[in-house]
């Protein structure tokens, strides 16, 4: 079957209207650069948003950008950067990892909540989305937010939306409040650290006063290199100048340091961001935690006793990205298990199919979550239409 | 007074009164239950004191589980609950019906933990705002929304309306700086939102009860983000000689790449009434002022200031003030913070807080000084300009009900036009009792419905602070 590619809201709403009669299920597609995420759809109908591109509306003086869902990334990025303005978030791109082509759409990045390692100091994804539009599971279109960013009126269900992976609905515009593009930026890279003092220099810099912008910790042998630790100031030139030498003096304990900048920077932070340093071996599994930043050695520390894998940190030491063998569970009982003491969730991104069916790929949920997200899923697509299973096998 | 309506008290609980109150007490001790007459007329009305309500009984619960109890109580026997904070909203989102009891989380004001390594902070949800600043500055750490009742109003409170303040433009509102929060539904079944990690590992269900007005649930602990203080910060003032240059220069500011901590605008009114409390040093010659902030190192504040500077002078201001001390920078944000209140001395007022694009600045304050003067009365203009987030003063005499009448209509007028221009109803305070019957202006019956449908998911019977958000007319239950 051939996917349906509507060119208006309008005919999104009349597509999932038709679905929703007929009881046929759809599965939702941006640039497909993200297929191989979440739980495997048994839905025969696609339906792209490829056919809704363009900007909409984009007020630099008011930092904000709109667009249809199915416009690409790389368009909306080239507008704004046109005035010297960027998305905070750093969307992640996940082509590296899933081995895939062709462009990521904002719808899908609106989807998946897709934050890299700025996320640490100016919010994710969901904090810079401040409107949506999108076609429901009863063919209503609805909108929610706007073009403001200040908007406290009625239900957030620009928040819920983005990171729903298209389970409550067929983002159809998405809206973003924006920032100016640093003027200058700064990476300090310090050498030999092991994990646990690698993120004790990662939570030095980040509780200074110095506004550090990314802080990452590569364990040795990421990259084919030795260990480093990455702290990353943005700003005004002047402004980055001293606050590199105060972090430096600040952080003296833990060496000298190698200051990065210019195009060996951009690209070292974009490996962390889409994670590519664990995009071979092609066939490992590949997982995403997120904990209390501190708590990330430790729990590294816990799992090696269960497990075979290589990681590192992003977001301080809260952020892990990870790959294990893709057999078994793919460590999903010991990482889950790891997680316990100190909370946060995992989250499968890279696995066979079969594997991604077998084993809760989100964070399984207690009970009374669960229940409530099932409640929360029928409010929007009452019928489960869209993306059905998606994210959990029960809702 | 009677413009916004509550729905009718429903006889058959108001009849079953003494048995509630029975029932309740069976569940917290009496100093947790307010229940005489007198006691419960301080729980009659919130910060939009116009309106008042009897609730049938007041608990003050201690901890999550009395919570729990008291609302597995309301759900099995039908009552509704109307949560409350410090009781600071300006929309009337905490105040009560006849038929409803107020659940008050006051009692609930501990700092559970402090993680500097974590940058965190976990927090009973009746700690105030302030509190959390307090309880970490001698860190040098603080926790940014800092909405002007923030010595006052709760956690709970800013979660429920999603608060901002004069820095979030840098900073973000409430739903930016909250990681997780632990709630009673309904049935009295405790969750667990988030935690002490980033984002969610599952639907963004945090995101949706910020802001809910108490309606999802009931808040009972909130870990929040705190943040390192900047190493300085100074408050600029900048005078000008029409509201449209002030309006330009902000617009410049933005478009040039520079965004201060905070942008605040004042119009010539809302100085003088200011200045006469706070005795800030604000101009008085002027017809609009802009209070911008900028912070860092020192090389960031020069760096910043200059160019803010060297705009505003393109744009025609006619005074630049920069702060000379900590004192001097302490009595600007007084003045700024102490604008409703010192409204409140020289006039009654109802405050609009519409958010529009901030392009849209002059002709939309223009517009407000004309349907003001259409009915013969006055506004003080004070609000975030950085982020377009309106806070017109429409002054008016509670004691001249043709008066008040005029003024709730002006301030709705002024709200239909924010919607009209691309913006909101509510950039801040909520929507509460005050704004439900204009969100039809913002949204279609599908918008509203597909909220009201979520809503139905936590709360099917419509218990939890039922009179507000949503116009009384074509409620879906679940």
């Amino acid at each position: 079957m051939s996917p349906l590619g509507p060119t208006t809201e309008a005919e999104a709403a009349a597509f999932i209207s038709e679905a929703r009669r007929a009881g046929k299920p759809l599965v939702f597609q941006g640039g497909g650069t993200r297929a191989g995420l979440g739980r495997p759809i048994n839905a025969a109908q696609v339906m792209t948003s490829r056919g809704l591109t363009g900007i909409t509306l984009h007020e630099p003086a008011e930092l904000v950008i709109s667009a249809r869902a199915g416009t690409p990334l790389v368009e909306v990025e080239a507008k704004l950067a046109a005035a010297g303005q960027v998305l905070p978030f750093e969307p992640v791109d996940l082509r590296p990892l899933y081995g895939t082509t062709g462009e990521p759409t904002v719808g899908g990045i609106v989807a998946g909540n897709w934050s890299g390692p700025r996320r640490v100091a100016v919010g994710a994804a969901r904090d810079h989305l401040i409107g949506v539009r999108f076609v429901n599971g009863r063919g209503e279109a609805v909108k929610s937010g706007g073009r403001v960013m200040k908007n406290v009126t009625g239900l957030d269900l620009v928040k819920l939306q983005c990171g729903a992976h298209g389970t409550l609905g067929f983002l159809t515009e998405v809206t973003f409040k924006v920032l100016p593009k640093p003027e200058s930026t700064a990476t300090l890279v310090y050498g030999g650290l092991d994990d646990r003092r690698g993120v004790a220099l990662l939570t030095d810099a980040l509780t200074s006063p110095f506004e550090v912008s990314g802080a990452a910790h590569l364990p040795p042998g990421t990259g084919g290199a030795g260990a480093r630790t990455l702290v990353r100031l943005e700003g005004f030139s002047p402004s980055v100048d001293y606050r590199c030498n105060a972090l430096q003096s600040l952080l003296a304990e833990f060496g000298m340091p190698v200051r990065l900048t210019g195009p060996d920077a951009l690209e070292l932070w974009t490996e962390v961001r889409d994670a590519r340093f664990l995009a071979e071996p092609r066939e490992h599994a590949v997982w995403r935690l997120s904990t209390p930043p501190t708590s990330g050695p430790g729990l590294v520390d816990r799992l090696r006793n269960e497990l075979d894998f290589v990681h590192f940190y992003d977001w301080g030491g809260g952020l892990i990205w990870l790959s294990t063998a893709a057999t078994g569970d793919a460590g999903a009982a010991a990482i889950r298990q790891a997680l316990g003491p100190d909370g946060g969730h995992a989250t499968l991104l890279r696995a066979p199919d079969g594997l991604r069916a077998a084993t809760p790929v989100f964070q399984p949920l207690a009970p009374a979550l669960l229940a409530l997200t099932r409640r929360i899923k029928a409010s929007f697509d009452p019928d489960a239409i869209l993306n059905p299973g998606r994210m959990y096998a029960e809702a | 007074m009677s413009a916004i309506a509550f729905p009718l008290p429903e006889a058959s609980i108001l009849v079953r009164r003494d048995a509630i109150l029975r029932g309740l007490a069976e569940l917290v001790p009496p100093e947790c239950l307010v229940t005489s007459e007198d006691e419960r007329r301080a729980f009659e009305t919130d910060g939009l004191t116009a309106y008042r309500r009897m609730p049938l009984a007041v608990a003050l619960p201690r901890n999550t589980e009395e919570v729990s109890a008291i609302l597995r109580f309301c759900h099995e026997n039908g009552v509704k609950v109307v949560p409350r904070g410090a009781g600071t909203s300006l929309c009337g989102g905490a105040i009560p019906q006849e038929d409803a009891i107020v659940l008050g989380i006051a009692k609930m004001n501990r700092i559970l933990e402090v993680d500097y390594g974590n940058r965190i902070a976990r927090v009973q949800a009746g700690v105030t705002n302030l509190a959390i600043t307090g309880a970490v500055s001698a860190e040098n750490f603080f926790y940014a929304p800092d909405p002007s009742s923030q010595l006052a109003c709760t956690i709970a409170g800013n979660i429920a309306m999603n608060s901002g303040g004069a820095h979030c433009l840098k900073y973000g509102v409430t739903t930016n700086n909250v990681l997780g929060v632990r709630m009673v539904m309904i049935d009295g079944t405790v969750v667990d939102l988030g935690g002490a990690h980033l984002d969610s590992g599952g639907l963004d269900l945090l995101g949706i009860v910020v802001g809910s007005e108490g309606q999802l649930g009931v808040v009972t602990e909130a870990t929040v983000r705190i943040l390192r203080m900047a190493e300085g910060a100074t408050p600029v003032l900048f005078g000008f000689p029409s509201v449209e240059s002030a309006g330009a220069t902000v617009a410049a500011i933005i478009g040039a790449g520079l965004i201060p901590v905070a942008i605040e605008y004042m119009d010539k009114l809302a100085i003088e009434i200011c200045e006469a409390f706070a005795h800030a040093g604000y101009p008085l010659d002027v017809e609009a002022m802009l209070i911008i902030e900028v912070e860092g190192c020192e090389a960031e504040i020069q760096a910043q200031l200059g160019r803010i500077v060297e705009i505003a002078k393109t744009h025609g201001v006619s005074v630049v003030k920069e702060s000379r001390s900590a004192m001097e920078t302490a009595a600007i944000w007084k003045g700024r913070k102490s604008a409703f209140g010192a409204t409140g001395r020289i006039a009654d007022y109802i405050c609009m807080d519409g958010t529009i694009p901030t392009g849209r600045l002059p002709e939309v304050l223009k517009r407000i000084d004309e349907l003001c003067a259409q009915h013969g009365l006055r506004a003080a203009n004070v609000f975030h300009a950085g982020d377009g987030n309106l806070h017109p003063l429409v002054l008016y005499n509670i004691n001249d009900p043709v008066e008040q009448e005029k003024a709730e209509t002006v301030g709705n007028e002024i709200l239909k036009l924010c919607v009209e221009v691309g913006g909101c109803l509510t950039g801040e305070h909520g929507v509460g009792v005050e704004k439900r019957d204009l969100m039809t202006f913002q949204f279609d019956t599908v918008d509203l419905d597909q909220q009201m449908r979520l809503r139905a998911a936590f709360d099917p019977a419509w218990l939890l602070n039922p009179a507000k958000v949503f116009p009384l007319e074509g409620r879906i239950a679940a």
